[in-house]
């Protein structure tokens, strides 16, 4: 043991005698290395997405005569194609629409729910939270038959109401327990010199504690957008008709025809449904990575 | 819940004035009042479904006919459905392989964002990508990279001269396992990576010293400093990720939609199948029903995960 401690502190020290040049050497193939491995296959299919997306179509699989690497004389073919010869902008509008709604809804719902159970404390309050957390790991996998069920009992099967009416079963538990985590986190003392000067518990939730939540509310709801922008299986068993379809499900469904597939058409689909959420998410890295660690680690 | 109703009860039938201002003012009335939004889309969508879709298992129903309750027969059909055990095994396998690989390289990579880097946050908002794009969007761009004919993959291997022709990769069911697989761990690394950073993160830089200062090597100080005191967030993000990719759907349904000869059919998309295209909802809610233990076993595990973490801060709540 001693022998072996003194083994390892010898060569620690060794490598902090090294000269700059070295540990240079050693980082780089230590971390930069790795990282660069990392970064390129993380990104490439999303390059491979757009240079797909502006290929013309004689370019496209012919490897012999071009390198497919790199577009000459790109196109917008393939995109005045999707924008004008198909029913790509509904279904831009159609999971727009339906993304807000949820979320708003979810928003709303979480806010109110997240205050009762973190701050009035109601009999039960520890139990509801756990149950929150429980529906946050029930997957849509099980739910969406049942599910479809329902909405076809209820009326509303092949309708955008049934996915903003649906979508919420999986964005309030996880808005929920995330803006537990920040009413948490508001000092008990401003709600108690409120209530000492006569607000009352509406009073408290608007003027207090929802101005001091506005990052953990905008965390939940672009997380809660992008979820929904997200969501596949709901919306490929609620839905039948192409004007109601969703920019994931109408890409899938419709886009790909026989056996010939139009890879031009379908990337560029792939890659404008993708913008939406990946110029939201830029704007919005921080609030973005905080929802998702702190659903996590609460 | 039953003592909140009762609460209700009683304030109502106490006196004429609105139920609304009277609830107001008791703590469990207002509790009820600001849980009731929540609770009445959980109990209809999420609660009141799955035990319809329990129910539904015991059933024979399908798309246009409702069923009768014909007991254990859709469970015994499955038991004796080759194609049914093969998903369980095409799961089981789908979920341990792709979940330790995103273990060990999203740890690593946590480890490496970890160091000090120029432009660290902008590697950590690229790095995130591949999560926030959405799934069956990003599938789609796997499936033209994984096609039979003109993969990027194969012409860069045929280049190097490695391959003689293209790699099937969809198309044999090996292959097909393998791709789906990667294709799930390449999405999976980023939460992985960033949830375990965070963790990294607030592990104080004065225990690494103080093992430094005692002699510790650098893989001394991983093992016996930062593994102990990560594998609370680890037994946490590993369970939220194992969830995840025990019930996967899209990834599969875009690539292979279960095949080559239902190699890759897993129990959500099995489930699907049988149930939507196939009509019979009964057999679908049971494969569906059938992934439930599994889930609970997950789950259980995450919450001796979150106990064994909280005991160790030593926080009283």
């Amino acid at each position: 043991m001693t022998d072996q401690a003194i083994a390892t502190k010898t060569a620690t020290d060794d490598i902090a005698g090294l000269d700059q040049h070295d540990t240079l050497m050693r980082r780089l193939v230590v971390i930069y290395l790795p990282l660069f491995v990392f970064v390129f296959v993380l990104l490439f299919p999303f390059y491979w997405m757009a240079i797909t997306a502006i290929k013309p179509n004689h370019q496209l699989t012919n490897y012999q005569d071009y390198s497919p690497f790199w577009v000459i004389r790109p196109t917008l073919e393939h995109i005045r194609y999707l924008l004008f010869d198909t029913s790509y902008p509904g279904w831009l509008w159609n999971t727009m629409i339906v993304s807000i709604f949820s979320t708003i809804i979810s928003l709303a719902a979480s806010i109110f729910a997240a205050y009762a159970i973190e701050r009035i404390r109601f009999s039960g309050a520890r139990v509801t939270g756990m149950m929150i957390f429980l529906a946050y790991l029930v997957p849509p996998s099980i739910l969406f038959i049942p599910l479809a069920f329902i909405v076809f009992q209820v009326g509303i099967y092949d309708t955008r109401l049934a996915l903003i009416l649906t979508y919420p079963t999986f964005l309030i538990p996880f808005c929920t327990w995330l803006l537990m985590g920040y009413f948490r986190s508001i000092p008990f003392e401003l709600e108690e010199s409120a209530l000492v000067d006569g607000a009352t518990r509406w009073q408290i939730l608007t003027k207090i504690v929802l101005p001091l939540a506005v990052p953990g509310l905008i965390s939940a709801g672009i997380f809660a957008f992008t979820l929904s922008w997200n969501e596949f299986i709901y919306a490929l068993t609620f839905i039948s008709s192409s004007e109601n379809k969703t920019v994931p499900v109408g890409v899938l469904t419709e886009l790909v025809r026989g056996d010939v597939y139009e890879w031009g058409a379908l990337m560029s689909g792939a890659l404008i449904g993708s913008l939406p959420v990946v110029i939201l998410y830029s704007f919005f890295v921080d609030y973005y990575v905080s929802s998702m660690t702190g659903a996590v680690k609460e | 819940m039953s003592t909140t109703i009762e609460n209700r009860r009683r304030v109502a039938a106490r006196s004429g004035t609105p139920i609304l201002s009277r609830l107001s003012e008791s703590r469990n009335g207002l509790g009820l009042l600001f849980m009731l939004p929540a609770a009445v889309f959980l109990l209809c969508f999420l609660t009141y479904p799955l035990g319809l879709g329990i129910w539904l298992g015991f059933t024979d129903t399908s798309i246009g006919r409702s069923g009768i309750f014909i007991g254990l027969e859709n469970y015994e059909w499955l038991w004796h459905d080759s194609v049914f055990w093969l998903s369980v095994f095409n799961t089981l396998l789908y979920t341990s392989v792709a979940s330790v690989l995103k273990f060990i390289l999203g740890l690593w990579l946590a480890l490496i964002l970890n160091e000090h880097l120029p432009f660290k946050n902008l590697f950590r908002a690229i790095i995130l990508l591949p999560w926030v794009v959405p799934t069956v969007l990003s599938a789609l761009a796997f499936w033209w990279i994984f096609d039979s004919q003109f993969s990027i993959i194969s012409w860069v291997l045929m280049e190097w001269g490695l391959i003689e022709r293209p790699i099937n990769f969809l198309g044999d069911p090996n292959n097909a396992r393998a791709s789906v697989i990667a294709a799930n761990v390449w999405r999976g690394i980023p939460f992985v990576a960033i949830c375990l950073l965070a963790g990294l993160q607030t592990i104080p830089q004065s225990l690494h010293e103080a093992a430094a200062l005692d002699g510790a090597s650098s893989w001394q100080r991983f093992r016996y400093v930062t593994l102990p005191l990560l594998t609370p967030i680890i037994a946490v993000v590993m369970t939220f990720s194992v969830l995840f990719t025990f019930t996967d759907f899209q990834l599969i349904y875009v690539l292979t939609r279960g095949g080559p000869v239902n190699a890759t059919h897993l129990m959500a998309t099995l489930s699907f199948q049988r149930a939507i295209p196939g009509g019979q909802l009964g057999e679908g809610a049971a494969i569906a029903v059938a992934m439930i233990p599994f889930l609970l076993g997950a789950i259980l595990f995450s919450f001796f995960g979150l106990q064994r973490r909280k005991w160790q801060q030593g926080s009283a709540d």
